[in-house]
């Protein structure tokens, strides 16, 4: 038996009016998460700044220690010089991975395979080793007179041994990113290109390169802020990085936690500049298109950090 | 097969494009079977057939999207892709002879593939700017007047995705008309489109023929053939089955298979444009 109302009763039923004119739903869930958030959370950063064991003054008196700010300034130093040579490392192979020349899509096939395949620790102490292997690196014509010879430990020292251990293994992972990102822009872009007369060379600085940039950014930020993390590796071949240098001075007064709370700060910050950074990139390279959502530091941060001639984007 | 162009006896222009002969396979499909044409300078002409068979591939080999595997495909008098060298072989062309021979070729494709990290009027300047190295200044000028005559100058500044459909597909003729091609091949340039959408495309296509541009198109689009072809043809199984003036392909089918084609679109689209 199904009952239907009559006309009258549907047209008398209340109608909306405009926002702010319906009862909301009650998300109880929301109310209960932020309770048990406020209390766990709170009670624990309450521990952590009343705790006589954290020692704030200790964290306070090393964040501006002048070794600690070697540190940083070596890590920061490491990170970008690695990041160059894997972005430079990884065109270059990514490029040739998607050559048309089979000797060079072979060649940046088992270069990625080696680089890839050991671990970063062997590769950086290979770096650094080198010169047991070749102790003199020499320009020479084949069969001909030696142009230069010079000494490999005085051509690649410490820091360039950490350089090219980092910035060669972050290529190869940066060669796929490259990759995949090239091979995500539409191929019907390639061919308008090719059908208006433009070159490989061309086409790809002109039309793929710049569509392509919106899928490489975010991958090489990931990357950006995992080799700020990572470098701390150097440790091995005895650069004092920034928790290297943390490491040495708790290892004397034994502040272990508040020290690696002042590394901690300085990674924070970092990460953060970089974060900036990337979404800046991001924006730029978006012309035309829809903007992705994702840590989009500069909306959170208000037009402080907005640049100021923004690129246009595509509101849907 | 040999094809007649629907030209008047005496003229001795030299055909725009010819094909003897073509044939091409992907892998073990033969897509092309031999196929014979010749479009003369000026003339209009239209591809039609059942998908499948092999309109769009023909088209894609006239400016080497594709590559021919026997046969002879030329334009403007020369192969295209390969150039004969001294002990009469042919010989393929390097990157930059290839670039050159397209272009003199315009390509309007079925999903506009307008870049789109650029303006409309940036899409029509990159090439005769960046490829044929005009100044940007006039190219801009003439970019703009190329959009004004596809019925856009007020959206020179749009980018694509700000665009319908129709208004991208007008102004990618822009972009091919900038290059002054001698040919522009149209690969179902409607469609992609919403049925609203047909009618201004095939508007600025139509005032492109009565201007006298040599064009190729595969379309669906049996009225407008019959309207503005100087030549249709029609293929099926990646052979040419029948060509000839509409009024004759259209309206008069020969072939069996091209009048059950023809009745099975009008079946579809029986209110056809």
């Amino acid at each position: 038996m199904t009952h239907r109302p009559d006309l009258e009763a549907i047209a008398a039923l209340p109608r909306l009016d405009g926002p702010g004119s319906v009862v909301p739903i009650r998300h109880y869930g929301r109310w209960a998460s932020a309770v048990l958030v406020a209390f766990l959370g709170g009670g624990y950063l309450y521990l952590l700044a009343t705790s006589d064991n954290m020692r704030w003054d200790v964290t306070y008196d090393y964040l501006f220690h002048p070794a600690v700010m070697s540190g940083l300034w070596l890590t920061i130093q490491l990170t970008v010089a690695s990041m160059a040579l894997a972005i430079v490392s990884g065109a270059m192979l990514g490029f040739m991975r998607l050559s048309q020349n089979p000797v060079l899509r072979s060649v940046s096939w088992w270069v990625i395979w080696f680089l890839r395949g050991t671990p970063l620790l062997v590769q950086l102490l290979f770096w650094y080793f080198l010169a047991s292997l070749f102790p003199f690196l020499s320009l020479t014509i084949p069969f001909g007179p030696t142009l230069f010879s010079v000494d490999t430990n005085s051509l690649i020292n410490q820091f360039g041994a950490a350089v090219l251990g980092l910035g060669l293994n972050e290529g190869a992972y940066m060669a796929e990113i490259y990759r995949a990102g090239i091979l995500s822009v539409d191929k019907g872009q390639t061919e308008a290109a090719q059908s208006v007369g433009m070159s490989r060379a061309r086409l790809m600085r002109r039309i793929v390169m710049p569509q392509a940039m919106r899928f490489i950014i975010p991958p090489t930020g990931n990357a950006t802020i995992s080799m700020l993390k990572t470098t701390s590796v150097v440790l091995i071949i005895g650069l004092p990085d920034l928790l290297t240098s943390v490491q040495l001075i708790y290892a004397r007064n034994f502040q272990q936690i508040p020290l690696l709370a002042v590394a901690c700060f300085w990674y924070l910050v970092c990460t953060t500049a970089l974060t900036i950074v990337q979404s800046r990139l991001e924006r730029h390279y978006s012309r035309g298109s829809r903007v992705e959502g994702g840590l989009d530091l500069v909306s959170l941060l208000g037009p402080l950090l907005r640049p100021r001639r923004a690129s246009r984007e595509v509101r849907p | 097969m040999t094809v007649q162009p629907s030209f008047e006896a005496g003229t001795t222009l030299a055909p725009m494009v010819v094909a003897r002969g073509v044939e091409k396979s992907f892998g073990a499909v033969r897509v092309l079977r031999g196929i014979d044409l010749d479009v003369m300078p000026g003339q209009v002409v239209c591809l039609i057939g059942p998908s499948g068979s092999g309109k769009t591939t023909f088209l894609r080999c006239i400016n080497l999207l594709e590559k021919i595997d026997r046969g002879l495909l030329a334009v403007d008098g020369r192969h295209i892709g390969y150039r004969v060298g001294r002990d009469g072989r042919l010989c393929e062309m390097t990157e930059r002879e290839i670039c050159r021979q397209r272009r003199d070729i315009g390509m309007v494709f079925q999903r506009f593939n307008l870049f789109q990290h650029m303006t409309a009027l940036e899409n029509v300047i990159e090439g005769p700017v960046g490829v044929l190295g005009e100044n940007r200044r006039e190219a801009t000028a003439r970019a703009r007047e190329l959009l004004k005559r596809v019925g856009l100058e007020h959206k020179a500044d749009s980018f694509p995705a700000e665009l319908s459909g129709g208004q991208q597909q007008r102004v990618a003729i822009a972009r091919a008309l900038a290059m002054r091609p001698k040919l522009i091949l149209f690969d179902e340039p409607t469609s992609a489109l919403d049925p609203e959408l047909v009618g201004e495309v095939l508007d600025v296509m139509r005032t492109l023929a009565h201007s006298g541009m040599t064009m190729v198109i595969v379309t669906h689009e049996i009225a407008f053939a019959r309207d503005i072809a100087d030549l249709v043809v029609f293929m099926d199984e990646g052979q040419v089955v029948e060509s000839g003036p509409p009024a004759e392909v259209l309206a008069n089918p020969r072939q069996e298979r091209t009048r059950k084609f023809l009745l099975s679109v009008r079946g579809e689209d029986g209110h056809a444009r």
